[in-house]
């Protein structure tokens, strides 16, 4: 009988031991190692890319010894989580808003977008995803709410990529010339024939892969990533489409900020760009864009056009008076 | 003849709903050979995931173990004010959406939570971190220990307890030396119940664990994560690994329960 | 020879050493259980019951929890007659293999949730090998659902089968009762309240699942979309207090539930069930 108390006291001890080992270093943000660690927080889709770009940075001088803690989820569900304590140094989202969401919070400093980039790390645009063969013959944004035809574009409220997509909608209506309301009427019809509401753009892809609806609503990067992939889509860009800016920030509390400041700085060299380049992102460097040959389309506009994201933000997404809002909300059975 | 046809309904039923589907992720996994799933299961993150999740149960099912033995005593042989509500507080978990214990979780520990200013001063990490899954994980996986000694505990009586009080035992050991030896077979059932729910825990984990690839992805998290990475071969091949341990787990349920459940 | 009747003073646990028992129990279950429950009720009111009732009565909320609560129920339902066949199969036929099939029973309860999704998904997807696509639709929201609460009412009705005296039958089929008459009047009232105990069980199980249907359903707003889903969706479009009154709702229901099982334990212990 004094075994058994004896075994339990021993497993228990064990337990918390290990226990105690081990939780400083799965929840140490900062390591007192001389290279430094950083924690990036980023969107869905640019994994690969920051993969890629670590090795490179870590190749360098500045970024010698540094380690990476990553992290990928829906931009807008990042956001929240690093205002909810996710420890975070760099933060790449998809979208100022998301970015804006975290300045209000204490977290990044208002004077993250002052630099020559205006924080943009990399550009690229709104396209159709389609099966190969189009069998619905899709061309352009009045062909998506022709009858029966199914649009998969992931939920506005948790994922950047969604909201893009909604301004690409909105803008190309307005750029053919017609009204706010008209548009806005558009963008109804346009959400009648989406069929599914994923949390992030790489989780609408998936969606979409697996054989739902006829066209996805997506970034060019993402476009080309599943085309890599050897997924049985292709892509075109409408005429006239929005050009998409992902913001990256150093955030206030970063736990070694010369790192996370050297990591972003890195992030526009021509190294990183090219990186990002070949994974299908748009580099916001003119010299190191021209090695690629992206399409520029004749009807591109920026978000500048309707007031910048702040505006944009409030009056089409805020989840109680925000026009898609209200829309979602419209359409609920 | 009305047997066979409820056998037939019965178990074709289990068919459809259980068998053919996991079956077919077996057949899938293994349909091109080994060497594709295991080198899916054997990547660092993999690894990690599964390193991860033993880990939170190695923390969680002792945890759960001690302190559900302590509760179910309390709960059958004292007498306290609020028994009732602790017998029902127990209960709680598995009553409660996964969801909603992250939830909760994040409202306490979280950077706006209630402890969250006092944690961030002092530089511990809870929530998107080792011990906010740990919490979670202890949290859903709570009422089985108790569950299963109480009924036990209440069957056996206090005969022999008291007899050894009488015979001079301190409460401890008579704990030890009686109570423990009779509850030791209900203790072990609970440990396999508790064991699996920590192995297989998803939602609350999934509010808590800030998808830090390779940190804080456990085993389920990492199959969620690669499905949804066009790793369908990876999300097959964790998902055969922990079907596995389920199995394994059948069999230790199978060996330790509690004899009114069987024939 | 005599014996003397000696008494003994009869040595209780000392105070302190209980008194440490119940202390740890209780902290232990305060800090685990407690404080995040009372978190949780926090956050749902902390913008009044004015603002908790318009979160849980926004029409994404209703969709989502009244999807929740019908399939939960039908698949309590289904349960409740599949369990009990089930559970008869186990307990009274005999066959070879029958204790494979009883092992299997507690495979949903083994088997992660996520890992569940995937399998039904699988063979009821996009994918499926027997063309049989129930992906994004509400069927595979209750699919999904009767995968993980199978054990549930088989656990419960189990050992009351077992311990059913058959003289009462074996008395009914020798007056001529067919079988089924048998079971209706003399079997099926003795084992409700498992029945129903293993429903309840089932149901609270079902509303608050989240694992499994998150592959399947496609988690649409308004036609997929389950409770915890939609929980797990205001939780990251920072709507606290939107996630926190949902879920203090499924709570209630939940709650309720099991005060139901309760009351069907007592009423059955009390008449000797």
């Amino acid at each position: 009988m004094r075994r058994i108390s004896g075994r339990y006291s021993a497993a228990v001890a064990a337990a918390v031991a290990t226990a105690i080992a081990l939780i400083p270093q799965a929840t140490a943000a900062t390591s007192s190692r001389a290279g430094g660690s950083i924690s990036l927080v980023a969107y869905s889709t640019p994994k690969e890319a920051y993969g890629q770009i670590i090795s490179a940075f870590q190749k360098t001088k500045a970024g010698q010894g540094v380690s990476f803690q990553q992290s990928y989820a829906g931009s807008t569900e990042q956001a929240q989580a690093v205002v909810n304590g996710l420890h975070a140094d760099v933060v790449a989202l998809s979208l100022e808003p998301d970015i804006t969401t975290l300045v209000k919070a204490g977290l990044v400093k208002p004077s993250w977008s002052k630099d020559r980039w205006h924080g943009i790390v990399t550009r690229s645009v709104v396209v159709f995803v389609l099966r190969n063969g189009n069998p619905k013959h899709i061309r352009d944004w009045e062909d998506l709410v022709k009858p029966g035809v199914q649009v998969v574009t992931p939920n506005p409220l948790t994922s950047g990529g969604a909201r893009w997509n909604v301004m690409a909608a909105y803008g190309a209506m307005i750029r053919k010339g017609k009204t706010h309301k008209q548009a806005v009427a558009y963008l109804k019809k346009l959400f009648q024939h989406t069929v599914s509401q994923d949390k992030s753009a790489r989780e609408a892809l998936q969606t979409f892969l697996t054989g739902r609806g006829d066209v996805l609503l997506s970034y060019e990067n993402e476009a080309i990533l599943a085309q890599r992939k050897n997924q049985p889509v292709y892509y075109l860009i409408p005429k006239a489409t929005i050009r998409i800016e992902n913001p990256v920030a150093v955030t206030s509390n970063a736990s070694d900020p010369a790192a996370a400041r050297a990591f972003v700085a890195f992030l526009h060299t021509p190294t990183a760009q090219t990186i990002y380049g070949d994974n299908g992102y748009r580099p916001v460097d003119p010299k190191v864009i021209r090695q690629f040959n992206y399409p520029v389309r004749p009807w591109l506009f920026t978000i500048q056009r309707f007031g910048g994201w702040a505006k944009v933000q409030k009056q089409f997404f805020d989840p109680k008076t925000g026009i898609v809002t209200k829309i979602e909300e419209g359409l609920g059975h | 003849m009305a047997r066979y046809a409820l056998r037939f309904a019965a178990l074709g039923y289990l068919a459809i709903l259980l068998v053919l589907p996991v079956s077919l992720v077996f057949w899938r996994t293994f349909e091109h050979g080994l060497s594709a799933p295991w080198h899916a299961v054997t990547t660092h993150d993999a690894r990690h995931a599964f390193w991860l999740t033993i880990l939170i149960a190695l923390v969680a099912v002792p945890a759960n173990t001690i302190f559900g033995v302590a509760l179910a005593i309390a709960i059958v042989r004292h007498r306290f004010p609020g028994k009732g509500l602790v017998n029902a507080i127990v209960d709680l978990p598995l009553a409660l959406s996964p969801v909603v214990v992250g939830f909760a979780l994040l409202l306490l520990y979280g950077r706006l939570g209630w402890f969250g200013p006092w944690l961030e001063r002092h530089g511990i990490h809870v929530i998107f971190a080792l011990p906010g899954m740990i919490l979670a994980t202890i949290f859903v996986s709570l009422p089985f220990v108790v569950r299963e000694v109480v009924p036990v505990l209440r069957e056996i009586g206090t005969e022999q307890e008291q007899a050894a009080a009488t015979l001079g035992a301190s409460g401890f050991a008579t704990f030890r030396r009686v109570t423990l030896p009779a509850i030791r077979w209900a203790v072990a059932y609970g440990v396999v119940l508790t064991t699996a729910r920590c192995l297989g825990e998803f939602g609350a984990v999934s509010v808590v664990s800030g998808h830090l690839a390779g940190k804080t992805e456990t085993a389920t998290l990492f199959v969620q994560d690669s499905f949804e990475s066009f790793d369908v071969t990876g999300a097959y091949a964790a998902s055969v690994v922990l079907a596995l341990i389920a199995i394994a787990t059948l069999v230790a349920m199978n060996a330790f329960r509690p004899k009114e459940e069987t024939r | 020879m005599a014996t003397r009747v000696v008494a003994l003073p009869v040595p209780r646990a000392a105070p302190g050493g209980r008194a440490l028992v119940h202390g740890l129990a209780t902290l232990y279950l305060s800090l685990i259980v407690l404080l995040p429950l009372a978190a949780l009720l926090s956050r749902s009111r902390v913008e009044g019951g004015h603002g908790f009732w318009e979160a849980v009565s926004g029409r994404e909320a209703v969709s989502a929890v009244k999807l929740t609560l019908v399939a939960s129920l039908i698949v309590a339902l289904v349960n409740a007659v599949a369990g009990t066949a089930l559970a008869w199969v186990l307990v009274r036929d005999r066959f070879v293999g029958q204790g494979l099939v009883n092992a299997l029973i507690d495979l949903p309860f083994a088997l992660p949730t996520i890992v569940a999704g995937l399998t039904l998904l699988a063979l009821y997807g996009p994918r499926s090998s027997v063309d049989v696509n129930l992906a994004y639709t509400r069927a595979g929201v209750v699919l999904a659902l009767l995968f993980v609460t199978l054990p549930f009412v088989v656990r419960t009705v189990q050992p009351t089968l077992i311990e059913l005296d058959r003289e009462m039958e074996d008395a009914a089929a020798s007056l001529g009762a067919g079988s089924f008459a048998t079971f209706r009047r003399i079997v099926l009232p003795n084992i409700v309240p498992a029945v129903l105990s293993g429903v309840a069980l089932a149901f609270a199980r079902a509303i608050g699942e989240f694992g499994s249907v998150v592959l399947i359903s496609g988690n649409l707003p308004f036609k997929t979309e389950v409770a915890s889903v939609f929980i797990y969706g205001q939780i990251q479009s920072s709507n606290p207090t939107g996630a926190a009154a949902i879920s203090v709702l499924l709570l209630g229901i939940s709650l309720a539930v099991l005060l139901a099982i309760g009351g069907i334990r007592r009423y059955a212990s009390r008449h000797d069930l």
